[in-house]
């Protein structure tokens, strides 16, 4: 043919567009949405938040760098997935715990829970939670040592989180010094950023207008908090367990992690009661004052089977090539 | 709006409509025309001429007895320079008949309106202008229009969606060719006995809703042909999806329309049989968009069919930077081609260049399982799962997740954060299981 023609296009396959969301943008939206909730931790405790905070991030890059690069993988650093991860990680730490124990934690939860298991995408559980819960067990004088919030205005080092105290009184809610809005706002003690169910609450909605999350996690995790909550202390007791502990940060931001949780919209409901139906279980009977990151773990763990279950029902297996409802919904 | 309030998956892709206010130009014949033999789904047509015999515009050069078939005509006059075979888009050898122009572009003697009294003429004569779904299927319209259970379609759905980013030929011809429009449409509802009519135009066209409108007014038919004004998402022009969003009804791939009495056609097609019928003249020229950032002089152009992309092109000003991605169609579902040398056949409606950042094959990162690809899939498919049983050739989990079903919109691979090639896996695993079945 004349070499009038251009003969060596690209040739791929269609579609030859490809929409703007990409993995590094959905992380970011939802570090943009956990920044209410960073504000309200370095408020209540102080600076040290702050630089937990980045020894987390910066532990967690480190480690999701040499992992890609000593298990000879593309580097996956900024697609901001470990960010989120570190981020995650010290939200869930008292502000006082000494940063070594925070690298460790990093280590756990990048290197073990997340590389090892094939990288983004290919994690079983929730690096950030598993990480704490690991933590929690091996750590458990640091990891229960709670510094004061400012907005209690107690003038002591440390004190016991309202969940802590509930606990140890033999679940008597006249026995937890703050007040329900207290806990709304976040002047109670706790870890970095689950202290204030407001904060939470603005970047968790932020993320479900963002279209970044769905509302079914959240909701149905509430919901079932909300209801035991109700059943167990009436009005005050459904909202103190609705912002006591890490109810808001675990629903809309542990929880709803793409890679651990269901992909149907059923299956997410599924989860979300799941996760508040063990949430409360733990609080209200075990031995442990909090578990919500108990439940997410052991949901987590659910999350296969509740996917197939979910995908055999929306798609049956026929014996004869059927047409099926994939249509209509 | 057909089906208010209840609507399938749908993605937003970026319009780029570039060309919607560019009144289309007719472009001068160029020395030489390729026309292909296989413009059609179905038996490709032999060539009825050979190298040195002179034809005029209107010739019929190529047929076939075969049934799922039509006719191909000249576009130009002039001579037969060679017959020849050309790699397809598609991957195929396609025979070419290769005509030198002589610029007099004199018609064909045969070329003379139809005469027609019933339904078998009205079949005929669509069959004799060579006419096939022009919307992209490239389905014979003959038998389209010649359903098995005709007495039970009752609804004529006209796709004038062009929910394609780039593309606006389909838009202008509703602009600039409404009476066409309205014309085709009464014949067929005349001729196949259909009592009513849609014509389902996108919302982000409201020149054209109004336009189309004003001409069912003027020719007094506004109780029994409706404009459904229906949202400017991707899909929507998907016969599947337009099915569904204008009459509620759910059509599963393989099923053809007229199971649900409908006959759905392109408004590019059925504005050519109203032409047809006035004029007599064969499909032989296409309305194309030309466009993409790698083109000079954007704009909507009626070509003569067989016409080589790089002539559209020097007849659109040109490339103004050295093309490196030709798509023949939309960026959602049109073919790349790997060289300007290939010429428009009849179910183009466009041509994009494109060079730079556009013509990067993205970068494939880990599917982070975020559902986006499910909730853009029209069918609610499960892109993720299909592909995991894809790769691990899974006969029974493919047909039980009804890969089959997919029509390769590329909505999934588009909305992918992760920049997936989902569609494209599907169009493997499909190929895969027709193979592995029909075994």
């Amino acid at each position: 043919m004349d070499n009038k023609y251009h003969e060596k296009l690209v040739v791929s396959s269609a579609p030859h567009a490809v929409g703007p969301i990409s993995t590094q943008k959905i992380m970011g939206f939802v570090l943009i949405a956990l920044i209410p909730a960073f504000i309200s931790g370095i408020y209540q405790f102080g600076y040290r938040a702050a630089v937990l905070t980045i020894v987390c991030v910066v532990a967690c890059v480190v480690f999701e760098y040499l992992m890609n690069v000593i298990l000879k993988k593309k580097q996956t650093v900024s697609d901001l997935s470990a960010v989120l991860t570190g981020v995650l990680l010290a939200f869930n730490l008292p502000a006082g715990l000494p940063y070594w124990i925070a690298i460790v934690g990093s280590f756990a939860a990048i290197v073990v829970v997340k590389q090892l298991f094939g990288g983004i995408g290919q994690n079983l559980v929730n690096p950030a939670v598993t990480a704490r819960i690991f933590l929690f067990i091996a750590f458990a004088t640091e990891m229960t040592t709670w510094p004061t919030a400012r907005g209690t205005g107690v003038d002591a080092t440390t004190s016991a989180t309202p969940l802590g105290q509930l606990s140890m009184n033999n679940m008597d809610m006249n026995a937890v010094d703050a007040s329900n809005l207290d806990l709304f706002l976040g002047n109670i003690g706790g870890c970095i950023g689950e202290v204030s169910a407001l904060a939470l609450l603005i970047g968790g909605i932020f993320l479900i207008c963002s279209r970044i999350i769905t509302w079914h996690i959240p909701v149905s995790f509430l919901a079932t908090v909300a209801v035991l909550g109700l059943i167990w202390g009436g009005v005050d007791g459904m909202i103190f367990h609705l912002c006591a502990g890490g109810v808001m940060l675990g629903a809309f931001f542990c929880a709803t992690d793409y890679v651990t949780s269901p992909t149907l919209p059923a299956g997410k409901i599924i989860f979300g009661i799941g996760c508040g139906l063990f949430t409360m279980l733990i609080r209200l009977f075990a031995s442990y004052p909090e578990g919500v990151s108990f439940a997410i773990l052991l949901m987590n763990i659910l999350t296969p089977y509740i996917d197939r279950i979910c995908e055999s029902r929306m798609f049956p297996v026929a014996k004869k090539a059927k047409g099926g409802d994939g249509n209509e919904k | 709006m057909g089906q208010q309030g209840k609507h399938l998956n749908s993605i937003h892709v970026s319009h780029e409509k570039h060309t919607a206010a560019c009144e289309t130009e007719i472009m001068a014949i160029p020395e030489a025309v390729c026309i292909s033999m296989s413009q059609h789904i179905g038996a490709p047509c032999k060539p009825l001429v050979a190298k040195g015999d002179s034809v005029k515009v209107g010739q019929i050069i190529g047929d076939t007895d075969a049934f799922v078939s039509a006719p191909i005509h000249s576009s130009v006059s002039g001579t037969v320079k060679e017959i020849t075979t050309m790699r397809s888009v598609a991957g195929g050898q396609d025979q070419m008949i290769v005509i030198e122009t002589d610029g007099k572009q004199e018609v064909w003697e045969g070329v003379k309106p139809p005469v027609i009294n019933d339904m078998n003429d009205f079949i005929a004569a669509v069959k004799a202008s060579g006419l096939v779904g022009l919307g992209g299927a490239s389905f014979p319209t003959h038998i389209k229009l010649n359903p098995k259970n005709l007495d039970e379609v009752d609804t004529l759905i006209v796709n004038a969606a062009e929910c394609e980013p780039f593309i606006t030929s389909d838009h202008r011809l509703m602009l600039e060719n409404a009476p066409y429009i309205i014309d085709g449409i009464l014949a067929v509802m005349k001729y196949l006995t259909i009592s009513k009519a849609y014509i389902g135009v996108e919302e982000n066209k409201p020149d054209a809703i109004s336009r189309l409108n004003e001409v069912i007014k003027e020719k007094g038919h506004a109780d029994d042909i409706k404009v459904e004004v229906l949202r400017a998402r991707y899909p929507q022009g998907a016969e599947r999806v337009m099915v569904y969003e204008i009459t509620g009804k759910t059509l599963k791939a393989g099923e053809l329309p007229a199971q649900l009495g409908i006959v759905l056609s392109n408004v590019t097609t059925i504005a050519f049989i109203g032409q047809y019928l006035k004029t007599g003249r064969p499909l032989t020229t296409k309305r194309i968009t030309v466009d993409g950032n790698a083109v000079a002089d954007p704009k909507n152009i009626i070509v003569p069919i067989g016409a080589r992309i790089a002539d559209v092109v020097a007849a659109c000003g040109g490339y103004k930077a050295e093309p490196k991605k030709i798509i023949m169609g939309g960026p959602m579902m049109g073919r790349a081609v790997y060289s300007d040398a290939f010429p428009i056949v009849k179910n183009n409606n466009a041509i994009l260049v494109f060079d730079g950042p556009q013509t990067l094959i993205p970068e494939e990162t880990g599917c982070i399982k975020c559902g986006i690809c499910t909730r853009a899939c029209p069918f609610n498919l499960l892109p993720v799962s299909m592909v995991a049983a894809y790769e691990r050739k899974d006969v029974d989990k493919l047909n039980q997740l009804q890969v089959m079903q997919c029509m390769e919109c590329g909505s999934c691979s588009y909305a992918c954060p992760a920049k997936r090639p989902l569609s494209f896996t599907h169009k493997m695993a499909k190929a895969f299981l027709k193979e592995a079945t029909s075994k």
